[in-house]
């Protein structure tokens, strides 16, 4: 298929060209050696198929960030596999001069190159008449397209224009190097000579220009009413993905056990029922369960971008971000990590600096997320006494909301470290474009949420399953026929007792058994300075799936019956628990210790496919395991010792 | 030697010199061109980013970056 580029500055549509122009034919893929996303899609023209490639938005073709590199290194090398035959050029009728920057030095390279003249509407509005006939006398060799992406007028044009034969590539102007700063300054101070001759001519510009969106931005970027407005936005984003998403994912988890159980029911017992039943179904359904928070998030992050308010969230946080290296774009991920850390960490795309967007990703899973409190709460009943501190608080509400803030302030301590620690080879600058206010563009924004949720499926989903499939294998298989016989004793010492009590002895003893069982027996020396035991070892293995399996496990091992979220039965046999010389397991220092562990613990397979798809590499969630692991037993063991 | 940073909220200016820095690509880029027309329109709380007009755009930076640009009194 023949390769066409779409190239434009942020905030000109390009986007909604290329929406428009590709519809849901479009898929996400790699440029070789970056970590940024190759936005690419299927252009039907009448007689032909191209494929259409969306390129980072950039206001120059030499990069001032690793993610404009690859814009560089495509059209500096006309053998580059993604070398297009044509280029569209998106420019914003409203803003000519610094649009037509990057129009000429893509025109003088020799590129066959269509303008697509956007925001005419815009531009009408405000009373900008730009004369197309006297642009094209400047640039005789490129198409130039009228259109307004918004309602979709000019893209029959464009299609049109797409499907003329492209003539060869011109000889043009080579670039320079990406490095040579003084040779850019030269270039750039000549062009923008030039381009401001061109706009006396082609551009007219009304007697006052309207002012723009001052008015809201005064009470908006306001140092009350701002953050307040803020603050407000943020709880509700936090509350939907908190409580609104809850509902589809109730749906889907009880979907999938009655798939599961319904499977186990009407296939023939044996192994592939088993992996089936157990295995792969649990496992999809583990990935699907994170969609309705993705959605919802992206859904809400989606008019943020579109009506241009995010801008101002990062032109108000900024400041306040700063000292810990992260960016204002830093907040909404951080915010939405204490809801779930998956849609958290994948809204992180929109932050251009690269370490600032690692740092994030990077210290996000340390939020306090809402798989955290099922573990929370359980702990927090069994060993924090329900009484009033001061007369007003609850100490156990209290003890909660500790450990929320343990999470936030570690997460910043953490990205502190990591401004001091991580060296960047990226020009550190804060630039960033306030959009005028406008309407969200609603297919855009939909588009946005199909996309996240189909990556996530697709590409992290993929890790997640295959995890889930070894964990429960894990704790399904023993050595030899170790399960077998661990049944059969239940059965011989337990003769005379009710059928279910008897199948929840069973299925205790199996994963003792189990090579889970071994590794968790294995691990007890490393992790009883903790004040932990084996049993509490399988538990923190197995929640390796997911925070929350940490309650399932442990009613397994004890063999509680599980109802529902009632945790009571399985409180008191907590506090019955001994050790070999009769102390209880359960202490106050034991129970700290653990909460602090599951704080600090990367307990999350799906968080660390996450960050390995966002950083395209297993480096970066290796480290994350490593640091938070760390943080983890240390935090754990010193909380032991001063409690006992 | 006024520079963009110092410039009060509303006023119009223009710029005279940018700075050699690591920044300058940049900024040029950017529009901050020598005789560009620059005004500052609102600032963050705590008078740092500052929203400044350029040419026909609004673009905010921080103070640290405002400080390369020279503008006429």
């Amino acid at each position: 298929m023949r390769k066409v580029a779409l190239f434009g500055n942020p905030n000109t549509g390009k986007s909604s060209i290329f929406n428009r122009l590709t519809g849901l034919n479009q898929k996400v893929g790699n440029f070789p050696g970056v970590t940024v996303d190759k936005q690419t899609g299927v252009v039907q023209l009448a007689d032909e198929k191209i494929e259409l490639i969306d390129f980072p938005g950039t206001y120059s073709v030499y990069p001032r960030s690793m993610d404009e590199k690859v814009v560089y290194d495509v059209i500096n090398n006309p053998n580059h596999r993604d070398f297009p035959t044509q280029s569209i050029v998106v420019v914003d009728a409203t803003n000519l001069e610094r649009n037509l920057l990057l129009f000429t030095q893509l025109y003088d390279l020799g590129l066959s190159c269509i303008l697509a003249l956007n925001m005419t509407d815009v531009a009408h509005r405000k009373g900008i008449v730009v004369d197309e006939a006297a642009l094209q006398n400047h640039f005789p060799l490129a198409t130039i397209i009228r259109c307004n992406a918004r309602i979709g007028a000019g893209m029959a044009e464009l299609r049109a224009a797409l499907s003329d034969i492209p003539r060869e590539k011109q000889s043009g102007t080579p670039l320079l190097a990406h490095d040579d700063a003084q040779g850019q300054i030269k270039d750039t101070t000549e062009r923008y000579q030039r381009i401001k001759q061109i706009c006396s001519v082609v551009v007219t510009l009304p007697e006052k220009v309207p002012t723009f969106s001052t008015r809201i931005d005064k009470w908006l970027t306001h140092p009350i009413f701002g953050y307040a407005f803020f603050f407000f936005l943020l709880l509700l984003i936090f509350q939907s993905v908190f409580t609104l998403a809850a509902y589809p994912m109730d749906w889907i988890d009880s979907g999938f056990s009655s798939l599961s159980e319904w499977t186990s029911a009407s296939l023939p017992d044996g192994l592939f029922t088993r992996l089936l039943s157990e295995g792969i179904i649990p496992g999809i359904g583990g990935v699907l369960v994170f969609i309705p928070q993705i959605a919802l998030l992206f859904f809400l992050l989606g008019i943020l971008e579109e009506t241009g308010y995010m801008a101002r969230v990062v032109f108000i946080m900024d400041k306040l971000m700063r000292p810990f290296g992260l960016n204002g774009k830093s907040v909404v991920p951080l915010i939405s990590s204490a809801a779930c850390a998956i849609p958290g960490i994948m809204s992180t795309r929109t932050i251009a600096s690269q370490k600032e967007r690692l740092t994030t990703i990077l210290v996000a899973p340390l939020m306090s997320c809402s798989a955290r409190i099922p573990v929370y709460t359980l702990l927090i009943s069994l060993v924090i006494p329900n009484r009033s501190v001061l007369g007003v608080f609850n100490l156990q509400g209290l003890v909660l909301f500790g450990l929320y803030m343990l999470g936030l302030a570690s997460a910043l301590a953490v990205a502190w470290v990591i401004k001091k620690l991580l060296k960047s080879t990226e020009l550190s600058v804060f630039l960033l474009e306030l959009p005028e206010y406008k309407s969200p563009r609603w297919g855009n924004v939909f588009l946005e949420v199909y996309k996240k949720a189909k990556v996530f499926a697709f590409d992290a989903g993929k890790i997640i399953v295959a995890i889930s499939i070894l964990l429960w294998a894990l704790a399904s298989f023993g050595p030899g026929s170790s399960l077998e016989d661990a049944e059969k004793q239940i059965r011989t010492e337990m003769k005379s007792i009710p059928e279910r009590e008897l199948s929840e002895h069973i299925a205790s003893a199996k994963l003792e058994a189990s090579y889970m069982g071994y590794l968790g027996k294995a691990i007890e020396p490393v992790i009883q300075p903790l004040g932990y035991d084996w049993k509490i070892g399988i538990s923190l293995l197995t929640s390796f799936a997911a925070r929350e399996v940490f309650v399932g496990s442990l009613s397994t091992i004890y063999s509680v019956h599980q109802d529902g979220d009632i945790t009571t039965p399985l409180i008191e046999k907590m506090r019955s628990e001994t050790t070999a010389n009769g102390k209880p397991v359960y202490t106050l220092a034991s129970g700290l210790s653990l909460l602090v562990f599951y704080v600090f613990a990367m307990q999350c397979m799906a968080t660390l496919a996450v960050v390995k798809r966002e950083t395209k590499s297993w480096k970066w969630p290796m480290i994350q395991l490593g640091y938070m692991g760390a943080m983890a037993y240390l935090g754990a063991l010193l909380t032991f010792n001063i409690f006992s | 030697m006024k520079k963009l940073s110092q410039l009060e909220i509303g006023r119009q200016s223009m710029i005279t010199h940018v700075e050699d820095s690591e920044l300058k690509p940049k900024l040029l880029e950017m529009g901050f061109v020598v005789g560009q027309h620059v005004a500052v329109l609102f600032k963050a709380p705590m008078g740092d980013p500052i929203a400044v007009e350029v040419g026909a755009y609004v673009l905010s930076m921080r103070r640290e970056e405002a400080n390369l640009i020279q503008i006429s009194e």
